[in-house]
């Protein structure tokens, strides 16, 4: 049973997933969702199909609370953005609460105009959120999903991160994981997940 | 049972448990995944249709005999399908007919923003209008029994935020009607002018009861505000979600869950207890105008976008700068980074088989009119290799009418690309046109062997029907034949010379002519991918010609080539651009 001081921890979280197309931030909001409405609370959780998919910029919103309407984030109202990629993190930087934390893969994917050599990936990025005023927590989430046996769970690796900052037992994110992930990934799922908390 | 589920799929969920029989659609974003969805309960008989206008035609033939059907597709879908939908207000159904339209503001997935509130007005059609998942899945049932009790088909209006969006939705059981039995009814069903003519005011009747059920249908509610705002807005859809999450309990709110016909007397009632009135909602002023018709005073457009979403931050700022109380989310500091961040635009992935063929099209400085799909990609730098999308099908008929207006030069430098998919949703037709009245065309089918933008659906090319089984296959090569055009040939798009050959002698040809550029799409599960190519940093000589095709898996590293093997599915389209060989097999 979820107690109420845990509850009051949560009276409103919302929390960012951003990345590139094909990263899989679409199971990665599954799994939260099914968490937080797991752990009692109202939650909506906003996707994003179709051509943007295709290797572009992508978000989605995860939120959750005594009662959500909105199914989508501002500018300003994310607790946490969790970037699976460094520069994806940078772009939605303006999306953070006051007091936010942006949990970042350090991956770097380079966007076509960078591909191109029409513009340049820009340095130092991470510092420059710290410059921002944003709480940063970065790791590298490819090499920890290598490492669990499967290079295609930085998207898990990043969630166990996240749980760290969440008064949620372990338990209960391992449940939302076997509920959301494809049984013959659960395990290498699993690894990521540890790994990355 | 307690579920979090997508609005497309919760709708599904009410439609099934209405007891929908059959449901015939076009794949479209964001409206895919009701169809896909249904597919997946073994009791309905669900399909993908070649295009929106077959499929509600389908779906009208289900009501007609008796099961209650369903047709779903997005906006501009319901163009296509507009034809059918115009005659079936006035025959009315017999058993529940709804149709689902997903509109997407801000244009995520589309290529124009349209509002399909219009189509209700103009078809004189109930449309219904849910604002998260769980009113998903209730509105899809009272769809159903509106358009069994007032004998019309049933609209029902969703949008990408609705449709996308997850929520918690409380399910049950099933329940199946008792099939209607087929009655011949020729002065209901055939609309020939002397029968219309007796259909038409029994349209303009049945809106009228529909207005007046306007006035005390449920879904259309007032929320009194507790606080002492004397602010009132009518609203619907996400939008309502959008109001509630600014103000809470604290304005009064009028949300109309039947979109139209629109109540008179619920909104003079609403108007007469607040000071000030806001129409709030996306794209066009549809419940604004009705507002304003009916002599109340209010602001909408004034004040609201007619372009995009709206959003809480939108609605709170410019509430906040209009009216009182200047209540609202604080304007929040929102971080801002010291850096430029380039631009991440959705492109073609590596290995699709679409860009062998756009790069040999750029190459020869080919005008390429294009069309709706993953290939549109193509216009996106640097293969820049397409002048035109407009709509589905636009490509093959636009090129006809394009070659006419400039002669047969023109023809010896244009040609159109078209996916198998889209080609048969509406190409063929226009493929009838060029083979009927002439002309030099170049038509380019790029055949991936699936409806790849939407997310893999099947198509009538693939053999395989909605559930994955077989299913009849439509033989591309034997249907150009059919309606005249001799000059067909098939290509390989990862062969950059065999794509050259082929345009360079089909646009010369006095007559018009297919080419097929067939490969199956990289992402599909059955396409196994290569190992992934390296690039041999002695050979690279750094003169870029690489990065002409715009493959993400390819890129300048400190001045030379470097492929990234987590990308490259080896399709090697990389290695005809190199002419040092500089791209090797791993372990060559």
């Amino acid at each position: 049973m979820r107690s109420e001081s845990v509850k009051k921890e949560f009276a409103a979280r919302n929390i960012m997933i951003v990345g590139v197309g094909g990263q899989g931030s679409l199971l990665a909001s599954r799994l939260l969702g099914r968490l937080l409405m797991n752990a009692g609370y109202d939650v909506k959780v906003s996707e994003v199909h179709g051509m943007s998919q295709r290797g572009g910029s992508v978000v989605t919103y995860v939120r959750c609370g005594e009662r959500v309407y909105s199914p989508i984030i501002d500018e300003g109202g994310a607790d946490f953005i969790v970037s699976f990629e460094l520069l994806e993190a940078a772009r939605w930087l303006s999306y953070l609460a006051p007091g936010g934390r942006i949990i970042t893969n350090t991956q770097k994917i380079d966007p076509m105009p960078v591909i191109t050599g029409a513009a340049e990936y820009p340095r130092e990025l991470i510092e420059r959120m710290r410059a921002a005023g944003a709480e940063v927590d970065a790791l590298d989430a490819l090499s920890l999903a290598a490492e669990a046996g499967s290079p295609k769970s930085v998207n898990i690796v990043l969630m166990g991160r996240l749980s760290r900052y969440f008064d949620l037992p372990e338990a209960e994110w391992l449940r939302a994981l076997e509920e959301t992930v494809p049984p013959r990934t659960l395990e290498a799922n699993k690894n990521a997940f540890s790994l990355g908390r | 049972m307690k579920t979090l589920m997508l609005g497309n799929d919760a709708l599904a969920r009410g439609l099934y448990e209405s007891g929908v029989a059959v449901a015939s659609s076009y794949p479209g974003t964001p409206s895919t995944e009701i169809t896909e969805s249904l597919a997946k309960f073994n009791e309905v008989y669900s399909e993908w249709a070649p295009n929106e206008k077959v499929a509600l035609e389908a779906a009208f033939g289900a009501s007609l005999g008796g099961r209650r059907a369903f047709c779903g597709m997005k906006h501009v879908g319901l163009n296509v399908a507009a034809d059918p939908l115009f005659t079936i207000s006035y025959t009315g159904v017999r058993a529940g007919l709804v149709i689902a339209v997903a509109d997407d503001p801000g244009m995520h997935s589309s290529q124009n923003e349209q509002d399909s509130r219009h189509y209700a007005v103009a078809a004189k059609l109930p449309m219904l209008e849910p604002a998260d998942s769980d009113e998903c899945y209730e509105f899809a049932k009272y769809a159903y029994t509106l358009s069994e009790t007032y004998d019309t088909p049933v609209l029902l209006r969703i949008c990408t935020r609705v449709a996308h969006s997850q929520s918690i939705v409380d399910t049950h059981e099933r329940v199946l009607p008792e099939l209607i039995p087929y009655k011949k009814d020729i002065a209901k069903y055939v609309m020939m002018p002397g029968n219309a003519k007796r259909r038409h005011p029994y349209v303009e009747n049945r809106t009228d009861m529909l207005r007046q059920l306007a006035e005390t249908f449920p879904l259309n509610k007032i929320e009194r505000g507790t606080g002492n705002s004397s602010v009132g807005v009518i609203c619907s859809g996400t939008v309502y979600q959008y109001v509630k999450e600014v103000f809470g309990d604290t304005v009064s709110v009028l949300k109309l869950g039947l979109v139209n016909p629109l109540p008179e007397a619920l909104i003079r009632t609403f108007a007469d207890g607040v000071n000030e009135l806001f129409v709030i909602e996306e794209l066009d002023p549809v419940i604004e105008a009705h507002v304003k018709s009916l002599g109340i005073s209010c602001h909408g457009k004034d004040y609201f976008p007619l372009c995009g979403e709206l959003s809480q931050n939108l609605i709170s700022r410019t509430l906040a700068s209009h009216a009182e109380p200047r209540a609202g989310i604080a304007a929040v500091a929102a971080p801002v980074i010291d850096a430029e961040i380039p631009p991440r635009p959705p492109v073609m992935c590596a290995g699709c088989p679409h860009r062998g063929m756009f790069y040999s099209l750029m190459k020869n400085n080919i005008t390429v009119l294009g069309d709706i799909g993953c290939y549109t990609l193509g216009a996106a730098a640097p293969l820049a290799a397409i002048d035109t999308t407009i709509c589905m099908g636009a490509s093959v008929s636009g090129l006809h009418g394009f070659i006419h207006a400039q002669g047969n030069e023109a023809a010896e430098r244009a040609v159109c690309v078209i996916g198998d998919s889209t080609f048969m949703h509406s190409g063929v037709t226009g493929l009838i046109n060029i083979a009927y009245n002439g002309g030099a065309s170049t038509v380019i089918i790029l055949d991936n062997s699936i409806t790849g933008m939407t997310g893999h659906q099947q198509n009538p090319t693939t053999g395989l029907n909605i559930k994955g089984d077989p299913a009849g296959k439509i033989d591309l090569e034997a249907l150009c034949h059919a309606v005249g055009i001799s000059r067909v040939r098939v290509v390989d798009p990862y062969n950059i010379a065999e794509c050259d050959a082929a345009v360079t002698e089909e646009i010369a040809a006095p007559e018009p002519s297919v080419i097929i550029s067939r490969r199956p799409c990289a992402l599909l599960k059955t396409v196994k991918p290569k190992p992934p190519l390296a690039v041999n940093p002695d050979k690279c000589k750094k003169c870029g010609s690489c990065m002409k095709i715009g493959c993400p898996a390819v890129s300048m590293k400190n001045g030379a080539a470097e492929i990234d093997k987590t990308l490259c599915v080896g399709c090697a389209v990389c290695t005809q651009l190199c002419k040092f060989d500089a791209f090797e097999e791993v372990g060559a």
